[in-house]
């Protein structure tokens, strides 16, 4: 891992030396990325194409938005120590019931609406975090409490049917397209995305040559050069591809900016700051973190507030994007959310895991989805094989691990 | 009468560091064989090297058991052949019975099937044997450590034990348990049953030990044979600390000032068990550029006592008065206790001081975030700063600071412990066993780096139960047993025979 001693590259062999080293040591931190990318290629090729045309990326992004929003909560919740938070797709269910009350029934303006079922969220994580910080319910059993209570209500709010349609506004949020800033060039593209990329992509970059100088400045063993510029190239062309798909549809959809934002946001919390940083010490040892000064049942009350207002968030999203808001609605996205954390390499004993990988494992979830409702594999199966590469994915976590011991 | 074990020429290493050198040790038939040392002598080790819990192949030399030379491979095979371990933390499961724990690995069943009438009845015949007047049917949780040791003891005696070895037995008990549990191991020997018996309480030893071996820094120092129970302690101690103080301890000219922190009738309870008190009036006092040493042995309170100061990390119901520079300190969290200048180098550095699966720079930061942080956000440099600093200034060897804690070795760890603490810029350090397990050339190290703490204005608690290390840098000893403060000796009154005096002396007193 990063702490593998660098080996002096023999003259004649010294390339691929470099890349045996980089394959070596970032083999788990970058093992998710090329499945994702072997998944990817394997399905386009058993799609003949139609996974990677532009429409299908651009679906991709909406029919996994929700997924995502919830896999980065339980993304900390995992980080505190592996624990999980079962009431995620009760409580999606019943802010969608909420706001369809709110909006439809009562025909509410629909930003008095969402403020006030987000406000509801935070009520709710306040409710979930009181227990679990502070009465120390231990969070498995109250976030299953969480899940039948908020699940029951539900259907009491709903009295078992379905409401439905949602006003046109609201629809926007997970079907609408931020307008081309540039229209008129005649290229035939929406050309926002692509700007927005190439300034993304030179912010990456000189964010990476800067990360890269503090190393070396620090003593840190770091990639060689040739390595560095290969993986720097190579996320950038992504990014870039991404682009180019998203312009040769509609643009940049709505919702892949509150999901942009949400990813940015969390990274740099979890990296970047003091009650990130607790999070990560929390997780990997309680005591030590409690002896150093730090609120654990504070971190543990924020993480899984935090957890259910993002439920929250993700409830909308996905009442937005059905057109409605139905009793079932949300059910198993828990293990949805769950199953993406750990394939993106987070640890079921907590304290490491990231964001970023989390986003990973709910691509590759989402991409097999995708992949196999194309190729018209049947529900059953989707299901039996996306069991399967969890189950690989974390066999191979615990044996790279052990035998990095 | 016939040797019934004997361990010769027994070397075990902990990397690099030997626990047990060419150690030597014989035990005859029937006897009641005592082993004594101070903490780390090797006796703990001995005794799991003999029990199986290292298995062959982990240590040299040869175990031979009633004529038999002995592979172990594990704790089951030493049981097989009737070597039973008890060990000082007890192996009871709190919500089996009484007589489930009894026979746990070594059930009463045929083909699987467990017989409860006969493990109840066999639960009875045992029970009597060692005088537990309890039901097989009680919950282990629900009777005191003292009924437990002895369920412990039946429970060695229902897979037909010949050897049982008791680890500190009686650390936990009160005077009228340990006087019966003595009873019960004067009883086993007449029926045949040969016993070892590590023990501190040296007053025990005397009244049981036909033969008694004293271990000093993983050798065999002397084997004593007990006529009429007639020999003294002091002639056991001198055996145990005998040891001639070289220069272990880097030198430094104390440079003491006014009083800075005081304590003053501390009381606290343990948090479990209603009404046990577990520190009893303390009152301690620290000068500016001080180091006050806190010896005593392991359950005499020192830890709790610590962690009670610090943020009452530990315990419930204290009370007493803390008071810095005159000032008196209400602190109730460990965030004010640090916020008011407190750091507690922790026992346990591994479980309960590092974040072993994280590296070192964000080790050393851990408790100092708000001072490197604006608005919650972290700045990257100079928390790379502070752990480069750290790791040249206390010479932590490690490829960088990004090497994860895991991979480093115990010397280094405790290292970024410390640094953790002098990064939070303390001015009274607390220090609980801040040597343990680490290796001679890092323990100097580490006494360097405490007498530059002092130097630098710093009052520090230095708890230890290596009496050499205590009178090799402090300059004041506070001496606690049974959670109270039994002796203070100044640094010329100090010495082990002293301390070791003051400890027995209590003993005797109070319980």
């Amino acid at each position: 891992m990063e702490t593998a001693k660098v080996e002096t590259p023999k003259v004649g062999s010294a390339k691929f030396e470099a890349v045996r080293y980089v394959l070596r040591s970032n083999i788990r931190q970058y093992a998710m990325l090329i499945a994702l990318i072997v998944i990817m290629a394997f399905f386009q090729i058993a799609t003949n194409g139609i996974l990677l045309m532009p429409m299908n990326v651009t679906n991709l992004v909406l029919q996994n938005s929700y997924v995502l929003i919830l896999a980065i909560g339980m993304t900390l919740c995992i980080l505190t120590g592996g624990h999980i938070d079962l009431s995620v797709g009760s409580v999606c269910a019943f802010i969608a019931a909420i706001m369809g009350h709110l909006a439809i029934n009562l025909k509410m303006d629909i930003g008095l609406a969402l403020i006030i079922s987000l406000m509801i969220g935070v009520i709710i994580g306040i409710w979930q975090g009181f227990w679990i910080a502070y009465v120390k319910i231990p969070p498995f059993i109250g976030t299953l409490a969480g899940m039948l209570l908020f699940r029951g209500l539900t259907t009491t709010m709903l009295k078992g049917l379905t409401l439905s349609p949602f006003p046109e506004s609201f629809q926007k949020i997970s079907s609408g397209f931020l307008p081309d800033f540039f229209t008129g060039l005649g290229s035939g593209l929406n050309v926002t995305p692509l700007v927005i990329s190439v300034v993304f992509s030179a912010i990456l970059v000189i964010m990476q040559i800067k990360k890269r100088r503090d190393k070396v400045k620090n003593e840190a063993e770091i990639t060689p050069v040739s390595v560095f510029v290969i993986q720097l190239l190579l996320i950038v062309i992504a990014i870039n591809l991404f682009a180019y798909w998203l312009a040769a549809y509609k643009g940049i959809p709505i919702i892949l900016i509150i999901l942009g934002v949400l990813i940015f946001g969390y990274h740099f919390f979890t990296t970047k700051t003091v009650p990130g940083r607790y999070i990560y010490a929390l997780g990997g040892n309680e005591k030590a973190a409690r002896l150093s000064g730090i609120d654990t049942k504070k971190v543990f009350f924020f993480v899984y507030m935090n957890m259910t207002v993002l439920a929250a968030v993700a409830g909308i999203a996905f009442a937005s994007r059905t057109n409605s808001a139905f009793p079932t609605l949300g059910s198993n996205f828990e293990m949805d959310a769950i199953a993406s954390c750990f394939i993106g390499g987070a640890s079921a004993t907590g304290g490491i895991g990231t964001v970023i990988g989390t986003i990973i494992g709910a691509l590759v979830m989402g991409v097999l989805n995708n992949g196999m409702s194309i190729m018209g594999v049947g529900s059953d199966w989707q299901m039996t094989i996306k069991g399967f590469v969890l189950l690989m994915a974390v066999a191979f976590d615990v044996i790279s691990k052990s035998k990095a011991k | 009468m016939q040797v019934i074990l004997e361990m010769k020429n027994i070397t075990k290493s902990f990397g690099g560091v030997k626990a047990l050198n060419n150690v030597n040790f014989k035990v005859m038939d029937g006897e009641i064989h005592a082993l004594v040392g101070e903490n780390g002598a090797g006796k703990s080790t001995l005794m799991n090297v003999l029990s199986g819990i290292y298995p062959y192949g982990e240590y040299d030399g040869e175990i031979i058991f009633q004529g038999n030379s002995c592979l172990f491979k594990n704790i089951r095979d030493s049981e097989k052949i009737g070597i039973a371990i008890i060990h000082q933390e007890l192996a009871l499961i709190p919500y089996l019975s009484i007589g489930e724990n009894m026979f746990i690995g070594n059930e009463r069943a045929k083909s699987g099937v467990i017989n409860w009438d006969k493990t109840h009845e066999s639960a009875k015949e045992l029970l009597k044997k060692v005088g537990l007047k309890e039901n097989s049917n009680v919950l282990v949780k629900d009777i005191g450590v003292g009924k437990q040791q002895l369920v412990e003891i039946a429970k060695a005696l229902a897979k037909n034990a010949k050897l049982l070895i008791l680890d500190e037995p009686t650390a936990a008990l009160n005077e009228e348990e340990s006087n019966n549990l003595l009873k019960l191991l004067l009883e086993l020997k007449k029926s045949g049953i040969t016993s070892i018996l590590i023990s501190h309480k040296l007053n025990e030893v005397i009244q049981v030990a036909d033969t008694i071996t004293i271990l000093r820094d993983g050798a065999t120092i002397e084997t004593i044979k007990v006529e009429n129970h007639d020999i003294s302690e002091d002639r056991i101690i001198k055996g145990m600390v005998g040891r001639e103080l070289t220069d272990r301890f880097p030198k430094r000219k104390p440079k003491i000032g006014k009083v800075y922190f005081e304590i003053k009738n501390w009381n606290v309870y343990d948090p479990l068990i209603d009404g046990k008190k577990v520190i009893k009036d303390v009152n301690i006092k620290v000068h500016k550029g001080e180091i006050v040493g806190i010896s005593g042995l392991m359950g005499s309170g020192r830890t709790e006592f610590a962690m009670s100061v610090f943020g009452k990390a530990y315990g419930k119901n204290i009370s007493g008065q803390i008071f810095k520079d005159n000032q008196e300190l209400s602190i109730n969290t460990i965030q004010q206790a640090i916020d008011h200048g407190f750091a507690y180098v922790t026992e346990d550095r591994k479980n309960a001081g590092l974040i072993l699966i994280e590296d070192i720079k964000h080790n050393v930061s851990l408790s100092s975030l708000k001072k490197i942080s604006k608005r919650s956000v972290i700045n990257d440099d100079k928390e790379n700063e502070a752990a480069v600093t750290f790791r040249k200034k206390l010479n932590i060897k490690s490829s960088s600071i990004f090497h994860k804690i895991q991979n480093l070795s115990g010397g280094n760890q405790q290292k970024v412990v410390l640094a953790k603490w002098i990064f939070a810029e303390p001015d009274i350090l607390i220090m609980d066993e801040p040597t343990r397990g680490i290796d001679v050339g890092a323990k100097y190290e580490i006494y360097s780096i405490i007498n530059q703490l002092a130097d630098e204005g710093k009052s520090i608690i230095f708890i230890s139960s290596e009496l050499p290390e205590i009178l090799g840098i402090c300059d004041r000893v506070y001496v606690m047993n049974d959670g109270r403060i039994v002796g203070e000796l100044e640094k010329e009154a100090a010495s082990q025979e002293s301390i070791m005096k003051c400890i027995m002396q209590s003993n005797r007193g109070c319980c």
